[in-house]
């Protein structure tokens, strides 16, 4: 609760900066905010508290998710300096979005109440529709943000109507009464029905195939510091908020009751095995590398889909394969933004020879592919093996068989990217080394890398 | 002292190497592969001592994997393997010049550090885990120092890594699958695993298919003759030299202990397998005309022969085997270096654009005749006693598996002897060919010495493989 509270006060604080004339001292000043946000965060850890008539319900979940997200935003506010250089006016406003955002995605994790949950959602959301279309010039910004909204606000919409459903099936919108009452014999055809809905309208946040439409679009035209949250942060959010709806509510034991299990099961096997399919084979051709990576999180989707399959013991599993996948991703980002800054588009040409002009970050950008790929030492290998033995557990070998070709077939556009930056010809001059980037991309890949010598340090914290 | 010091040389003469710069890298990169070498001869001296040089520290708890390193026999005859080609293929790269040598050594001790490993590794799950990193820095290797067309390179490289990863990971399926079974990663675990003939089937398949991409047998070698055309000579030794010993290793290590009953039953078919790439290699070999693809089917011809050792189960083939991996990988980068050498002189890997090297340098033909003879396993080398055993285990199973398989003496002697006489007789080129330099006579030298030494007495390897081969000959007998 505490961490909710001092990540809103930090949001003002970035607005309030502007008005005082202190453009300068804005980004560390909210780094260092973030970073006590975190400690605020770590000492709330293993407390299991809730506040507001239950509004908000801290547990073990919540806060490992939270600082999650809270190290992620620290990356994405230090990327931010050098993205809007052009843009000081400007700065205050999109580091404050940032970080309202990060409200909104923490009270997406702890909430214990359903009108807490759409709140967080809708924070989440509209800073996101927001920060797609910031580059108000630009008329694929534009188009983003506008498709992002109309996509955007009609998932809202069936959770929404999901969680009236469930409302009139239980009659609250309390997390713990649903819970209590999911395992009644006597239960109306509802709550299945619009927890189904609110499943529906999170795998859209989550751009699971079928729901996915947007995502490539909405990626491209994006500044790609959008892109680089909406790819990280918006999609680990989401993914944890639908583990943790399924989870908390009592959801799997309520379907067993009414022989509905095994249709809820064969339903998320289809789905996760349809996302990482048409994610991998769509990203097989893509040129451009923002859309490329949107492909390849639709895929990564698919993946972590896969825990719902297991959702009382996957907890850490999940929590691991969200913080290799989100270092990973930002490490990934970071070279991108470096490399396209001055460039109108983010094509894989403009990666060319990026192993010879500046090797340490072809090294960072080849390491954080490596660990999408699942190669190891890097944690993105671990991500893999922890959830596939979980899913063999359960008796899902069939699945874990598709996932690991699917990982065959996403080393083809990984290995793209990796070969254009090492065997052809440098065809610009990259001058300048901006402190920061650099520092993000090589923290957020040595933590990965960390992550993967020492899996048991996030694997264990959820048990 | 235990066997982790090796890794942690070779582990920090990698990052040593980058950060020495362009002009030492190589220098010391070859002192960091004498350490790892001097230090595997003197854990050798312990083994033999009877101290315990294994390691296992717990790693992950859930699921439970430890960082476990056997030392035993034939995990250390791999290793000495590894660790006496390494400083052997560095000190011949020394009359070459590469671009950013820095990252090249580091990779090349990268990956001796990977090799190593996986050889040691007693826990499933840190044997894929090298097994795996093995792979990336041959990748980069290949794909930056290469030769040849841009283009070609890159396709060749990357079917070569896909093809390897995706059976690999079917490999770490099934680690997993049995995980489940066993509640653990270790080896002496997974080895008391009660499994049924179905499963025992699937999860020999799973394996067989990592194994026979890395080693390769029929039908799974159409990466091999291009990723070793293409790959910088250094990056050719590597991957015939030691890389390919992984996936034999592996065989006898891994996969016949633990699926003991599908070894048995489908026996006959891996042993045909084996052979048929032993009668292919060397029908194609017969008709190339590029030296180093001529050198890569015969490879694919021997492997073949030593799979088929391999897979007899019976305790000569398994014997015979690993000599023949050790013998094998002496001598083919021996070969490799010969070729190179020649590139040097004449930058043509053409068998038709050489000839009349021998009237030129009397020195270096002799020493690649030798090579050759070993190559064709004439006896007194090392690779005759290697390959004779395999062959006489092979005669115990079936005695045509033992007459097809000996056609890789007849097929092998034809066309060694004609690419032989091809290169370094017949009429002399109008090109000068300037004799071995002394860098490169002591490469040549070591092997040489080496091949020779254990062919007239190949008793210190023999004692040092056989407890643990009759460990593993155990196992798989015990039902």
């Amino acid at each position: 609760m505490n961490t909710l509270i001092a990540i809103t006060g930090l949001g003002i604080f970035c607005l309030l900066f502007e008005i005082l004339n202190l453009r300068k001292a804005i980004i560390p000043i909210t780094i260092l905010g973030l970073i006590g946000v975190l400690a605020l965060n770590y000492c709330e850890f293993g407390t299991e508290q809730s506040y507001y008539n239950n509004m908000i319900a801290v547990s073990k979940f919540s806060t490992a998710f939270s600082s999650l997200f809270i190290v992620l935003t620290i990356f994405l506010v230090a990327l931010s300096h050098n993205f809007y250089q052009n843009h000081p006016t400007k700065i205050s406003d999109f580091v404050a979005i940032k970080v309202f955002l990060l409200a909104g995605a923490v009270a997406m994790v702890s909430f214990g109440n359903l009108a807490m949950f759409f709140l967080g959602i809708e924070i989440l959301s509209i800073a996101l529709y927001v920060l797609a279309a910031s580059d108000r010039l630009n008329i694929k910004s534009n188009e983003a943000g506008m498709k992002y909204f109309l996509m955007g606000s009609f998932a809202s919409g069936i959770i929404l109507f999901g969680i009236c459903l469930i409302y009139g099936a239980m009659g609250s919108f309390d997390i713990s009464e649903i819970h209590e009452s999911a395992l009644s014999a006597e239960l109306p055809i509802w709550f299945p029905i619009g927890m189904i809905l609110m499943v529906v309208g999170m795998l859209f946040k989550v751009a699971a195939v079928p729901f996915h439409f947007w995502a490539p679009d909405v990626y491209e035209g994006s500044p790609a510091l959008t892109t680089a949250l909406m790819s990280t942060l918006a999609k680990v959010v989401a993914i944890a908020t639908l583990f943790k709806l399924i989870a908390s509510m009592n959801f799997i034991s309520s379907l067993e009751n009414q022989d509905l299990l095994h249709t809820f099961e064969v339903i998320v096997v289809i789905i996760s095995i349809a996302s990482m399919s048409v994610g991998n084979i769509m990203a097989l051709r893509q040129v451009n590398v923002k859309r490329m990576l949107a492909f390849s999180g639709i895929s990564h989707a698919g993946f972590m889909l896969m825990t719902l399959l297991t959702v009382s013991a996957s907890a850490g599993v999940l929590l691991y394969y969200t913080a290799a996948y989100a270092l990973a991703g930002i490490a990934a980002f970071s070279v991108i933004l470096y490399v396209c800054r001055d460039q109108d588009n983010e094509d894989i040409t403009n990666f060319h020879g990026l192993g010879k002009t500046n090797p340490l970050l072809a090294a960072v950008l080849t390491a954080s592919l490596l660990s999408m790929a699942g190669i190891p030492i890097f944690s993105g290998f671990f991500a893999k093996l922890f959830l596939f033995n979980q899913t063999i557990q359960a008796g899902y070998i069939g699945l874990v068989i598709v996932a690991v070709i699917n990982s065959i077939i996403s080393v083809g556009y990984y290995f793209k990217l990796i070969i254009a930056m090492y065997s052809k010809e440098p065809n610009q001059e990259r001058t300048g080394r901006p402190f920061l980037i650099y520092a993000t991309a090589v923290v957020s890949i040595v933590l990965n890398i960390a992550l993967g010598l020492f899996p048991s340090l996030v694997l264990d914290l959820l048990k | 002292m235990n066997v982790s010091t090796i890794l942690i040389i070779l582990l920090i003469g990698a990052f040593a190497t980058y950060f020495s710069g362009d002009k030492l890298a190589s220098k010391v990169a070859l002192l960091f592969s004498l350490a790892a070498l001097g230090c595997s001869i003197v854990l050798l001296n312990n083994y033999n001592a009877g101290e315990n040089i294994s390691v296992i520290n717990s790693w992950i708890n859930q699921p439970k994997i430890s960082f476990a390193l056997n030392g035993d026999g034939l995990g250390l005859a791999m290793v000495l393997l590894t660790a006496a080609l390494t400083p052997i293929i560095i000190f011949s790269s020394f009359g070459n010049e590469y671009k950013n040598a820095k990252g090249f050594y580091a990779l090349i001790l990268f990956m001796a550090f990977a090799m190593v490993g996986t050889f040691l590794a007693a826990d499933g799950l840190l044997y894929y885990i090298f097994w795996e990193l093995a792979l990336i820095p041959i990748y980069f290797i290949a794909l930056i120092w290469g030769n040849g067309d841009a283009e070609e390179r890159r396709k060749a490289v990357v079917k070569f890594f896909i093809y390897t990863l995706a059976g690999s990971l079917f490999m770490l399926t099934a680690f997993i699958y049995l995980y489940q079974k066993a509640g653990s990663f270790l080896i002496e675990d997974l080895y008391k695993v009660n499994l049924s003939a179905c499963e025992q089937f699937w999860i020999f398949l799973a394996f067989f298919l990592a194994y026979a991409i890395k080693i390769p047998i029929i039908p799974f070698h159409t990466w091999q003759a291009n990723v070793y055309q293409k790959a910088p000579t250094v990056g050719t030794m590597l991957l015939s030299g030691i890389m390919l010993k992984m996936g034999l290793y592996s065989v006898l290590r891994w996969q016949l202990p633990i699926a003991p009953l599908a070894a048995k039953e489908y026996m006959t078919i891996f042993i045909a397998l084996g052979i048929a790439g032993v009668i292919y290699g060397s029908i194609v070999a017969l008709r190339q005309k590029d030296l180093k693809k001529l050198l890569a089917y015969s490879s694919l011809a021997h492997v073949g022969l030593i799979a088929a050792g391999s897979y007899t189960l019976t305790l000569d083939g398994l014997r015979g085997s690993v000599m023949q991996m050790i013998a094998h990988g002496f001598v083919v980068v021996g070969l490799f270096f010969a070729a190179e050498v020649i590139f040097r002189r004449y930058e043509t890997r053409e068998i038709g654009e050489m000839g009349g090297i021998r009237t030129q340098s009397p020195k270096f033909t002799s020493m690649f005749l030798i090579l050759v003879l070993a190559s064709v396993a004439l006896p007194s080398t090392f690779n005759f006693v290697g390959e004779f055993t395999v062959l006489y285990s092979l005669s115990q199973i079936n005695i045509w598996f033992a007459i097809l398989g000996g056609t890789t003496i007849i097929l092998g002697a034809y066309y060694m002897l004609r690419m032989f006489q091809h290169v370094m007789l017949g009429e002399t080129n109008s090109k000068t060919f300037a004799d071995v330099t002394l860098n490169e006579g002591v490469s040549f030298a070591v092997i040489i010495a080496v091949l020779l030494f254990f062919g007239f007495y190949p008793k210190p390897i023999t004692d040092l493989i056989t407890p643990s081969l009759e460990t593993i000959l155990q196992v798989i007998n015990k039902n």
